[in-house]
């Protein structure tokens, strides 16, 4: 019985497959490139990983040995397992609050100014590489901006190399992050304030809530969590994905790798040494890591306030 | 206004504005800068300590930049055709492909449309660095090296064009819609061209500012290896390379680079911000 009624229920399915195929016919093309250049490279990342593939020999099959070295043999992996956490800690969850900060604030005035202040802040993020201008304020000499007037004062007495002292290289890094961060996820929240039903303020004033604050707590936050589940996706995956910006500003590879990413080791082995294998392993980390931290936050968000 | 102003107090409001006018003013410092020192002639970005308002404006920096360029280098102009020409087919075959593709997903609703949909989900999660690698391996193989399909196809499958298009789709479509076109004998993708894109044109819209964007802001990569053939961003980071000597030619390039993203963003903001409105996440 029980196998007459597969047979039975995949003629069903092959029957729906048939009557949808103009649904099929709308997909493909856009399924195949997808699955072409965002799928497959996943795949072959993983497969590459336990290879040790690198272009020039025929690749052999070496189990976990390329994660064994990573983990245990390269004392550089550490360093940029370590920045890339930093940098993903620190630029993700503040970025976050950025975006959700400033939309907040940005509803609260009238739509002309609001147009005006929102393209203030969303411009950086899609100036291409004019974040290449703070190489320009920052720059190591006393003609840089910021050295100049530091200087002025007084307070210096030599200019400071902001992107070759590893001193500063990470924190001026981070504010160029942030300064890039009010993205999408911030467009998000302000369509989020939008959509919020009016009269539940009103209602709530009724209610006895008392100050904006309160208002924020109890009634915008529980409206708009499928917009902070979506803007934490994209905050995260960006806040992972800086290493062209920090290259852009610091160069590459950084001074003493003070701010060398798993991104920049993924390209140091994958495009300058063309170990492929064992890059194929530093990207299957890196691409655990971001699809976890995303899983993690997402769960978290969709239990808080049930 | 319409609405009442509830819970605002007096305080509460200086203290909100007076925030965000001091970030605004933050975040546009470096492009204020940039626009400055674009139009600053030599001698002014020579003076020390530098200024951070231009005092004598030209527009020298730009003539260098288009025509001195070109002495020794490749053209800058053809720097910018080419990211235009990147730029305009990957936004176009990005927006049809995506929409089609969207529509079938989340109208049709076809045998697998849901963990299709799903996969595209996941696939926001980690960003292109991570498939940098074996994508140079795929190109390789298709033979597109030194070709601006490399850049072009992958542009075409972007998840977040085809999320945000599904989304606002499943939201503003209703189902009776399409059943009354398709009992006056309406085939799907006449459905989807004439009754269905007019209603979406926000999503779209949002498709083509966000496509284009990423596209023409694309940097050098390892696909493109002609010098003839990279874009306005590689461009840029090499002119900025030269430091202060080139600050004045650099930030006109930088001036050059972001002004259409800009400029397209402010014709386009509510239509963004109606899309977004449908952006978020269910589960």
């Amino acid at each position: 019985m029980a196998g007459m009624k597969t047979i039975k229920s995949k003629n069903a399915i092959w029957a729906k497959m048939k009557y949808d195929r103009i649904a099929y016919l709308l997909a493909l093309p856009y399924l195949i490139l997808f699955f072409t250049f965002t799928i497959l490279p996943i795949l072959i990342s993983i497969f590459f990983s336990l290879t040790d593939f690198n272009s020039i020999s025929i690749r052999n099959f070496i189990g976990f040995e390329n994660y064994v070295r990573l983990i245990l043999n390269d004392d550089i992996f550490i360093i940029a397992l370590k920045n890339t956490l930093i940098f993903a800690a620190i630029t993700g969850p503040i970025g976050y609050l950025l975006c959700f900060f400033f939309a907040w604030a940005v509803n609260e005035i009238n739509p002309k100014l609001r147009a005006f202040l929102t393209l203030c802040f969303y411009a950086p993020s899609i100036s291409g590489n004019a974040y290449l201008i703070w190489s320009l304020l920052f720059n190591g000499d006393s003609y840089g901006y910021v050295n100049s007037l530091l200087l002025k004062m007084g307070i210096i007495n030599a200019p400071i190399r902001f992107f070759h002292d590893p001193k500063y290289m990470m924190t001026i890094c981070i504010v160029v992050v942030l300064w890039l961060s009010l993205g999408t996820s911030f467009l998000v929240f302000i369509a989020g304030f939008q959509g919020i039903d009016r009269t539940l303020y009103e209602s709530a004033a009724v209610d006895g809530i008392k100050s904006r604050w309160q208002e924020l707590w109890y009634i915008t936050i529980p409206s708009m969590k499928p917009q902070m589940m979506f803007s934490a996706v994209m905050s995260i995956t960006a806040s992972f994905g800086i290493g062209d910006v920090i290259s852009g500003l610091v160069g590459f590879p950084s001074t003493q790798y003070a701010v060398h990413t798993i991104q920049h080791h993924l390209q140091d082995y994958g495009g300058t040494r063309f170990e492929m294998g064992y890059a194929s392993a530093i990207a299957t980390i890196l691409f655990s890591i971001m699809l976890g931290s995303n899983l993690l936050v997402n769960k978290m968000l969709s239990k808080a306030g049930e | 206004m319409t609405h009442k102003k509830l819970n605002r107090s007096l305080g509460g409001n200086i203290f909100v504005f007076t925030i965000i006018g001091i970030f605004a003013f933050f975040m546009t410092i470096p492009l204020i800068y940039a626009i400055s020192n674009s139009l600053k002639p030599l001698n002014e970005l020579w003076i020390f300590p530098p200024r951070l308002i231009v005092s004598n404006p030209t527009l020298k920096n730009f003539y260098d930049l288009f025509n001195l360029m070109s002495a020794s280098w490749i053209p800058f102009s053809r720097y910018i055709f080419n990211t235009l020409f990147i730029s305009i087919c990957g936004t176009g075959g990005h927006v049809l492909l995506a929409s089609m593709c969207a529509y079938s997903i989340s109208k049709l609703r076809f045998y697998g449309s849901k963990i299709i949909f799903r996969v595209i989900v996941f696939s926001l999660m980690f960003s292109a660095s991570v498939t940098s690698i074996p994508n140079f391996l795929i190109i390789t193989k298709l033979n597109l090296i030194d070709n601006y399909l490399s850049i072009i196809l992958p542009a075409f499958a972007a998840p977040l064009g085809l999320y945000l298009m599904k989304q606002f789709m499943e939201t503003m479509i209703p189902d009776t819609l399409l059943e009354a076109a398709k009992i006056d004998g309406a085939k799907e993708a006449r459905i989807l061209f004439t009754i269905v894109m007019p209603i979406v044109k926000p999503a779209w819209l949002t498709l083509i500012i966000f496509s284009f964007q990423s596209l023409w802001n694309s940097g050098s990569n390892l696909f493109i290896q002609s010098e003839e053939l990279k874009t306005l961003n590689y461009a840029i980071s090499q002119i900025l390379a030269g430091g202060i000597a080139r600050a004045g030619v650099g930030s006109a390039a930088v001036v050059v680079m972001m002004i259409l993203p800009i400029v397209v963003f402010i014709f386009s903001q509510s239509n963004i911000v109606e899309t977004m409105s449908t952006s978020g996440m269910k589960e």
